[in-house]
């Protein structure tokens, strides 16, 4: 056990720690109203060079020739970057938790699937000088039809957008193109309901619009390293998804950053990171690379958009008997993290309430829209939007105060989840009793008497019966890099070699541990 | 290119610097000057990051170009603070919570500079419309608003 010499520091610190209540000063408070608080872009380097990208105008289209001979021939270009230059022209951001197929090219080769994909970067002295070479690029472009609807999408015959996924979703497990929630029996609950509503929901896709763009300044350090100043939001995951993208090991790179304008989510995708490093590599020199407004709304991933489906089946009594869900999640051209977003919202239904039966289906779908991203409660937030716009109409349907309606159909402590989990430390029935007394919204005194803590379980903790359904196979696994736009050269396997002797397994941690372990021994497969 | 010799009082300080043409104030300040207190946001006067006060007045520098403030006087956020002693406006954004991010927070300061030279007591909805032109996209308006007012209340109270 170590000793620490608290006596040493008595004078600096009371231990005696009262600080929820009160305000306290933000550390970077006084930077902030000075000026003087460093974000990326308030670095400027000796020799920095301005990198900039050649954006699709185009949803979809196949790229038939990309000519560069003039744009490398204009005044002030330092350097031309096509894909065959970026050493992992694939990548895919959850690839980091073995999550996902690599699905996205840094810089487009074969074909772009959303307006604004980059296809060819200028590294020059100066923004103007790259601009003016990007206009000299010469490319020729065959156009596809494009999809952007996500049930369109899932229809025969739709147009493949990410050939990684031919089916237009997201391959779960290497088996499953949605996500499955099954408590109970959802049909049999309906055939009971005194009333059955179904509507359906849309939500758009939302930028987040950070006063700050997106960038990024990298620097050439001292002994083969490279020092980063990043408006990231997630300096590490940033730190790896480049040392993936570029072949290095991770300790090349030197990130900092920390001091963000603005992100909300739209700053975890490592959008200029990979380039702007490799332009350093490149060239030697310093390069930055700053998304101008219009790119940090047309290319900077927006919260993707949600189409949902909602049936209920409501009790006279207020008792919601079903739900069944169907959402299809817009993911855009590529995964980034829609598909963990699937998984989230998954988790959430339905919603904070108990009900008996419950049938859920989500797909992350592909589309020829700009990829989406984490924003404030992703996964979760569009459903709430619906769940709870349901909530209302079902209040109205069966004449039942909305706040009331919503206290008697609330989780309760003992209650069993559509997880299969046993509900605990609920509070929704506390929230919204303080919420209606705030909203000066009258509760009947009955109401206002009931609680999180009584009246659950018992025969709310049951799992009623649960009709089984059919498995789909597993196909192959084939994790194609590279050559993802291409058909499988092969579809007869050889037989597999004899399988190598196992080693011995590793010991076990005497502990459980939350994902440390599983995160090393992913970083551990990845690493030669 | 061609350069073009360009003088003015930055922040009560007279620079003289050479500049291409159509270069904006924005690139001027931060890249050949140094000052890196405005900010770059838009590029097309939409989010009020780069705000400076030209001759007093206030201005969009990404879309004012060099040349045209030779012979004038730039201020900007470095210039705001009198020595180590903090402007009452910087002050009251402090206690007021007034900043998240910090990015749009230059502009703001200049936008109710701007506003607290002409106006030393104003509304609350004039000082509404004086940081109208400043987006602020970390749900930082009501403080904002509250700082300028409380500053304006200090600032009577000194003179």
């Amino acid at each position: 056990m170590l000793e620490l010499r608290k006596d040493i520091f008595a004078d600096e610190r009371d231990d005696n720690l009262k600080e929820i209540g009160k305000g306290t000063q933000r550390q970077d408070m006084l930077g902030h109203v000075t000026g003087t608080s460093t974000y990326f872009d308030d670095h400027k380097l000796q020799g920095m060079l301005h990198l900039k990208v050649l954006r699709s105008p185009h949803a979809h289209a196949r790229l038939r020739r990309i000519d560069t001979m003039e744009a490398e021939r204009a005044p002030g270009v330092r350097r031309i970057i096509r894909g065959a230059d970026v050493p992992i022209n694939l990548n895919t951001l959850l690839s980091l938790i073995n999550f996902g197929k690599d699905d996205e090219p840094s810089l487009a080769v074969d074909k772009v699937r959303y307006k604004g994909e980059p296809i060819v970067a200028v590294v020059a002295d100066s923004p103007r000088e790259a601009y003016e070479a990007l206009a000299k690029v010469r490319v020729d472009y065959e156009p596809l039809p494009a999809v952007f609807d996500v049930e369109e999408a899932l229809k025969p015959g739709a147009p493949v957008v990410n050939e990684t996924y031919p089916k237009n979703t997201f391959v779960y497990h290497d088996v499953y193109d949605h996500q499955k929630l099954r408590f109970g029996d959802v049909e049999r609950g309906f055939a009971e309901a005194d009333h059955v509503l179904e509507q359906r929901y849309q939500m758009s896709p939302i930028e987040h619009a950070p006063t700050e763009t997106n960038g990024s300044i990298a620097a050439p350090d001292t002994n083969g390293r490279y020092v980063v100043y990043t408006s990231t939001q997630a300096l590490f995951f940033s730190l790896d998804t480049c040392a993936k993208i570029l072949d290095v090991p991770s300790n090349t790179f030197h990130f900092i950053g920390g001091t963000v304008g603005g992100g909300f989510g739209g700053k975890v995708d490592t959008l200029t990171e990979p380039l702007a490093i490799l332009g350093a590599m490149l060239t030697g020199r310093p390069v930055r690379y700053q998304l101008g407004r219009e790119e940090e709304m047309q290319f900077g991933s927006p919260r993707g958009a949600e189409r949902i489906y909602i049936k209920d089946g409501v009790m006279r009594d207020g008792r919601i008997v079903a739900r069944k869900i169907r959402a299809y999640f817009d993911s855009g051209a590529y995964t980034r993290l829609s598909s963990y977003a699937v998984v989230k919202c998954v988790a959430h239904l339905p919603g904070p309430y108990t009900i008996p039966n419950v049938h859920g289906d989500v797909y992350c779908v592909f589309t020829n829209r700009t990829p989406a991203t984490a924003m404030r409660g992703f996964g979760v937030t569009a459903m709430d939007f619906a769940l709870e716009c349901q909530m209302d109409k079902l209040a109205h349907l069966v004449g039942i105060d909305p706040m009331e309606f919503r206290i008697l159909n609330a989780y309760r402590d003992g209650d069993m989840k559509a997880h299969r989990r046993e509900a605990k430390n609920t509070a929704l029935i506390e929230c919204v009793q303080v919420a209606a007394e705030k909203a000066k919204w009258p509760l009947r005194e009955e109401v206002k008497r009931m609680s999180s803590r009584t009246d659950g379980g018992g025969s709310r903790a049951a799992i009623s019966p649960t009709p089984r359904e059919p498995v789909p196979q597993r196909a192959a696994v084939s994790q194609q890099r590279t050559t993802y736009d291409r058909a499988p050269a092969a579809t007869v396997q050889p037989p597999p070699p004899a399988p190598p002797t196992p080693p011995p397994p590793r010991p076990q941690a005497p502990s459980p541990s939350h994902g440390a372990t599983r995160f090393s021994s992913v970083f551990g497969t990845r690493r030669r | 290119m061609t350069k073009t010799p360009l003088q003015f009082r930055h922040n009560g300080r007279d620079v003289a610097l050479f500049v291409d043409g159509g270069v904006n104030l924005l690139v001027a300040l931060r890249e050949l000057i140094g000052d890196m207190t405005p900010k770059f946001g838009c590029g097309q006067g939409g989010c009020g990051a780069c705000s400076v006060l030209i001759d007093g007045e206030l201005h969009l520098s990404c879309l004012t170009l060099a040349e045209t403030v030779n012979g004038r006087a730039v201020e900007t956020l470095d210039g705001l603070k009198d020595g180590p002693n903090l402007h009452p406006l910087q002050r009251a954004f402090m206690e007021q919570f007034a900043a998240q991010c910090g990015y749009c927070t230059p502009g703001m300061l200049m936008a109710a500079k701007a506003l607290l030279d002409r106006n030393p007591s104003p509304t609350r909805a004039e000082v509404v419309e004086a940081i109208s032109g400043n987006i602020c996209r970390c749900t930082g308006y009501e403080p904002i608003i509250n700082a300028v007012l409380a500053a304006a209340t200090s600032g009577r109270a000194r003179a």
